[in-house]
């Protein structure tokens, strides 16, 4: 179930290969399908998966590289769940976000847009140390790629920014997985394993090398959440990146660097878990803080997005590192959250680019006058960014600070002004953007949302209001994970 | 509390008041065309209705309960339970959630007919109703939450519909502004709650008002982190109810349409801090330092208001400082520890606000088609255009003159009766400087309304041109002035106190709800004078205060205006201050909004992440490069160079063996 998952995308992607070049429809029709299969074929994983277990579920295991001890081992649990459907949910709506802006090699994009889809999704499902690197580094080329021939004007820069950036945090962690694998034996074989669930099993080394993977394996996912002080190269690829590549990267792939912490390094290495809380969590803070002040001064609509998430992704740090079940919970409530409110003002802000080919801010005002639909699905979902009860955001943002405060109430003061930071940035973009008068003669007849625009944008609205209303449907699932989790990093 | 969970009676029919505007806010919101105005109206007054009917039926469940067991529950579902945390979307329905429903559902009912009238001809009325009714809905989320999350949750929903009907005509970009402003001011209290919200969940281990309070009584007097709750809880209610030092927003958002000043900025979402505090009384009870604070800001920003109140031409900012001012009775009250005359105060303000401001809207509206038909572009709401009113909009008169009666204290309506309640309660419980402060900021209050009726309504029409005059609004307006000022009359009757021959029904009715807290204050305060002469003394000193400030608005407004304009010229500078507001405004701006940007701008962005990241990652890579480009250069092609090389290692690695 899981390999079929993760390879529809890429079946998809290589007969996008045979089809001919200039029927763009067809292509984009190819992979819209096959994304939707992708969709169809997942939501069962919801329906499938056992609430009161924190085992690993749909399992798939046998022998890929036997003479390393490498297997082709997939499975699940609370955790990667959520971030296996957000990836498939996230997927057609790209492509149809990618139907009429993306004219210029649209076989080439389909094709790296699906590879990418494979990547992510092999990610969040591997279990073996190995295949977990090669879905890594695998998700990384197409990502590169479409930054780098579908972006804006500074592209290059962007994409090797971003790969560079990437790179370097990955070739520690390569060290770091090498390093487990010659000091780790299979107590059932007495040989060395990739597979990440024998080494779970395995007692976890001497407290310095510990420390060392942790930090090793921490700095790689902290160059990818981003975490304050490597979050430069996220405001550049995003603005660069075409509007589909910014809601993958923002809604998926970041959401890798924090899952990576709860998948790899604070299960692995949790006696260096209380050294590291401390400086994670004030780098989150300082995040959270910083990324909203520097959004405020923000001209440009996506670098003020892309600074959100630098806040947004400061609060599941923030909660991971709460170390309890509420901070957990919400910390990962808030990883999806974020992709479904982040990626939708990616899309949002699209729409208008695609409109009037300028994202300043100054260029725009009294737009909801002719865009009235446009501008109440951009107030709501910029409320559940917010975190506007009744909406996804709140959920996410009042239990990382609940659990905070448990755990250390100070930490949850400074925390908590991000949220007055965030009401500041947002609604004074949309102050700037929709109202006032409409003196700009080239935004006097701006189209409201089209069909497929609407196609898009309202899956998403509703979302948001779905988590708000109901987030048990989604936190009920994660409980027992969560719960196995803590007992297992504080044994 | 005294009677535990289990004596709660359970009521099917709570989820229906906040449903039915709930439902009416959806098919206004998806299904009604733009064009279809008078039916859009008559849907969300309808809605707003039939939820007055259920909350009347509830009520009168409640008084058919033994008084000691007036408590309705209802539970919808679990919303969250993470870990040891767990919250009910669920419902309370006590004496004061009762009384609270019924003023939302009630004055709100009214407010929504009036708007009909009001906002007729406005492009956009469909979309007024649909967010006037989505704020009845959280406002009735918010008085009838039985936990401090779900009533959160109404706390943010009132505050985002605040912001969206401020800013409802939008084109303007003051109006936005002032909207931004609401909703910006208003989480800066929410953080205090957020916080207040989290200490009490780590102490009492839940958010439930029946379990905190219930634990609450285990705590001791006066405990540190009952007061730290309490102070965050009253950091929200500031922000809220628009208190010192925070009030900044109110008089802004009196840019929205004047039937939603009406509803939200005067008679329901801004005593929401009000309502908190007096849902929070056991835990203020126990909390003395905080219950001083409370008393002191009130009293501080009721008198603080009234004097910025004497200032103003603009007879909506009039009504909003005058709104400020009556909040902090209401603060002024609940530090006293009259949590009962607080709300008592709330509910009479609500009707008495509410006609000023309705009736303040019903002059604006006529002022404007007039000056509409002038051709002029004066101010439609500046006092200075108005004057001799009371000849065309005569209905409008006689109902705004008795809400200032009202307002101003006046023997016999409501208004005195709870502000008296207050000042007496204040007496009696020792606080005379908080008294003498209230008395006084009363005479403000009866000379600031008196001045601004005389201005309207009284003398000449100084907007007159070829005889044209303004005319009497629609009875879809004036029928709901008039029922509102019946409600202004009679509506502080059943509070008349026991030295008056009444018999303070209200009290009592609230007394189950601030029992524990009046028993706590008991054992720790004493218990308070009880004279019936001092009781009567004081009324008979409110009363003259009252009529002395009437008499010098007359006097200086009315009756000799040159004199008033000499004496705002003699004190021209303190005139000054109060009419720019104590340039509380201008202070925040230049003390805290640009330095921030300033250093968000300049130094975190522009220099921390531009040059000292993105510096130091540029400056690896050029590193890089250079070194590369310096290495490459070894890579001669020339084979004696290599041997050389090859020679100068092994030389070096031999070396290393030997030492």
């Amino acid at each position: 179930m899981l390999s079929l998952i993760i390879f529809i995308p890429m079946a998809a992607g290589i007969l996008i290969l045979l089809l001919p070049k200039d029927n763009k429809n067809l292509i984009r029709g190819v992979a819209l399908g096959a994304t939707l299969l992708d969709l169809a074929v997942s939501v069962p994983l919801y329906f499938g998966f056992d609430q009161t277990t924190a085992a690993f579920q749909f399992e798939e295991i046998f022998a890929w590289i036997p003479g390393i001890g490498s297997n082709y081992h997939l499975g699940i649990d609370g955790i990667s769940l959520w971030l296996i459907l957000l990836t498939t949910f996230l997927g057609p709506l790209c492509i149809i976000g990618s139907w009429g802006p993306i004219q210029k090699q649209v076989k080439a994009y389909h094709f790296v847009f699906l590879f990418l889809q494979t990547g992510m999704l092999g990610v969040f499902s591997s279990l073996d140390l190995v295949l977990f690197y090669v879905f890594w580094e695998v998700m990384l080329v197409p990502m590169y790629l479409l930054i780098g021939i579908w972006g804006g004007p500074r592209r290059i820069y962007a994409a090797v920014k971003f790969f560079l950036y990437t790179m370097v945090g990955s070739v520690l962690m390569l060290v770091a997985i090498l390093w487990l694998y010659f000091n780790g034996l299979d107590p059932e074989t007495g040989r060395h394993t990739f597979d990440l669930v024998k080494i779970y099993a395995m007692t976890a080394p001497e407290l310095q090398a510990q420390l060392w993977l942790f930090g090793a394996f921490a700095l790689a996912f902290a160059i990818k959440v981003p975490m304050f002080p490597f979050h430069t190269w996220l405001p550049d690829a995003h603005v660069e990146a075409p509007t589909a590549g910014s809601v993958i990267l923002a809604a998926v792939l970041l959401k890798m660097g924090t899952y990576g912490f709860l998948r790899f390094c604070m299960p692995l290495f949790p006696d260096a878990i209380p050294y590291f809380a401390p400086w994670i969590s004030v780098l989150a803070i300082i995040g959270i803080i910083y990324g909203a002040l520097v959004c405020m001064v923000q001209p440009d609509m996506k670098k003020l997005i892309a600074y959100s998430s630098v806040s947004h992704l400061g609060f599941v740090m923030l909660g991971m590192f709460a170390l309890n079940q509420q901070g957990v919970q919400g910390s990962i409530i808030q990883m999806l959250n974020h992709g479904i409110s982040t990626g939708a003002l990616f899309f949002l802000v699209g729409v208008l680019y695609d409109r009037r080919h300028t994202r300043m801010i100054a260029d725009y005002g009294g737009v909801a006058k002719v865009m009235p639909k446009y501008a109440t699905v951009f107030i709501i979902i910029s409320l559940s960014s917010v975190g506007l009860p009744g909406l996804n955001g709140f959920v996410g943002e009042f239990l990382i600070l609940l659990g905070t405060a448990k755990a250390n109430f100070t930490y949850a003061v400074f925390a908590a002004t991000g949220v007055i930071f965030a009401a500041v940035y947002l609604l004074w973009l949309i102050q700037r953007v929709f109202f006032g008068p409409l003196d700009k003669d080239e935004n006097k007849d701006l189209q409201d949302l089209t069909l497929r625009e609407k196609v898009i944008l309202y899956p998403l609205v509703a979302m948001t209001i779905i988590m708000g209303v109901f987030p048990q449907f989604f936190l009920q699932p994660m409980a027992a994970t969560v719960r196995v989790f803590l007992e297992n990093i504080a044994r | 509390m005294e009677h535990s969970a289990t004596t709660l009676s359970h009521s099917a029919l709570l989820w229906l008041i906040p449903m039915f505007p709930f439902i009416g806010m959806l098919i206004n919101g998806l299904f009604v065309r733009k064009s279809r105005e008078t039916f859009a109206g008559i849907l969300a007054s309808l809605a707003m209705f039939c939820s007055f009917i259920v909350s009347a039926v509830v009520f009168f469940q409640l008084v058919g309960l033994d008084p000691h067991h007036r408590e309705l529950t209802q539970t919808i579902y679990t919303w969250m339970a993470v870990g040891d945390f767990h919250a009910n979307i669920s419902f309370l329905m006590d004496p004061l959630s009762a009384v609270m429903a019924l003023v939302v559902t009630g004055v709100g009912f009214l407010i929504h007919v009036y708007s009909i009238g009001y906002m007729k001809g406005d492009e956009r009325v469909t979309r007024y109703f649909t967010q006037l009714n989505l704020f009845a809905f959280f406002m009735l989320i918010l008085v009838m939450a039985d936990n401090y999350l779900l009533m959160f949750v109404g706390w943010e929903g009132v505050g985002l519909c605040s912001y969206l009907l401020i800013g409802f005509w939008f084109e303007d970009m003051e109006k936005a502004k002032a909207g931004k402003k609401a909703f910006v001011v208003n989480r800066i209290g929410d953080f205090g709650f957020l916080l207040g919200m989290f200490l009490i969940f780590i102490t009492f281990g839940s958010l439930d008002f029946q379990v905190v309070f219930e634990r609450a009584t285990g705590m001791d007097y006066g405990a540190g982190m009952v007061t730290a709750i309490t102070l965050l809880l009253f950091l929200g209610a500031t922000w809220k109810s628009a208190q010192i030092p925070l009030y900044v927003w109110l008089p802004d958002a009196m840019a929205g349409p004047t039937p939603v000043s009406a509803l939200i900025h005067a008679a329901t979402m801004v005593t929401a801090g009000v309502y908190m505090v007096a849902r929070s009384n056991v835990l203020y009870m126990l909390a003395p330092t905080s219950l001083a604070v409370v008393g002191w800001i009130g009293a501080a920003t009721a008198l603080m208001a009234a004097t910025i109140g004497l200032a103003q031409n603009d007879i909506k900012k009039v009504l909003a400082y005058s709104t400020v001012s009556q909040l902090g009775y209401m603060f002024l009250a609940c530090g006293v520890g009259a949590f009962g005359a607080g709300i008592f105060h709330l509910m009479t303000h609500a009707f008495f606000k509410a006609l000023l401001f309705l009736g303040a809207g019903a002059v604006i509206h006529a002022m404007h088609h007039h000056l509409h038909e002038i051709g002029s572009d004066a101010d439609p709401q500046d006092m200075r255009n108005m004057g001799g009113l009371k000849k065309y909009l005569p209905k409008t008169y006689w109902t705004f003159l008795i809400a200032t009666i009202a307002i101003a204290g006046i023997p016999g309506l409501s208004g005195f009766f709870s502000k008296d309640e207050i000042l007496w309660k204040a007496f009696s419980s020792g606080n005379t400087a908080i008294w003498v402060i209230g008395a006084v900021a009363a005479g403000l209050t009866a000379f600031y309304m008196f001045r601004l009726v005389f201005m309207t309504f009284f003398g000449e029409f100084r907007s007159a041109k070829q005889g044209q005059h303004p005319h009497e609004n629609p009875p879809v307006m004036t029928i709901p002035l008039m029922i509102l000022a019946v409600l202004a009359v009679i509506g502080g009757w059943v509070g008349i106190p026991h030295v008056l021959g009444g018999g303070n029904h209200i009290e009592a009715w609230f007394h189950p709800v601030f029992a524990e807290a009046e028993y706590i204050a008991e054992i720790h305060q004493g218990y308070g004078i009880h004279d019936a002469g001092i009781e009567m003394t004081l009324m008979i000193i409110s009363v003259v205060i009252a009529l002395i400030g009437i008499f010098l608005a007359y006097h200086f407004h009315l009756k000799n205006r040159e004199a008033g304009e000499k004496i705002n010229k003699s004190i021209k500078p303190i005139y000054t201050i109060l009419h720019n507001k104590y340039y509380v405004d201008e202070g925040y701006q230049a003390t805290v909004i640009n330095p921030i940007l300033a250093t968000s701008r300049a130094f975190l962005w522009k220099f921390f992440d531009v040059k000292v990241v993105d510096g130091t990652v540029n400056g690896v890579a050029w590193l890089v490069n250079w070194s590369a480009s310096q290495v490459r250069k070894v890579q001669t092609g020339q084979v004696q160079n290599y041997a050389l090389m090859m020679g100068v290692g092994i030389l070096l690695v031999l070396l290393a063996f030997v030492l």
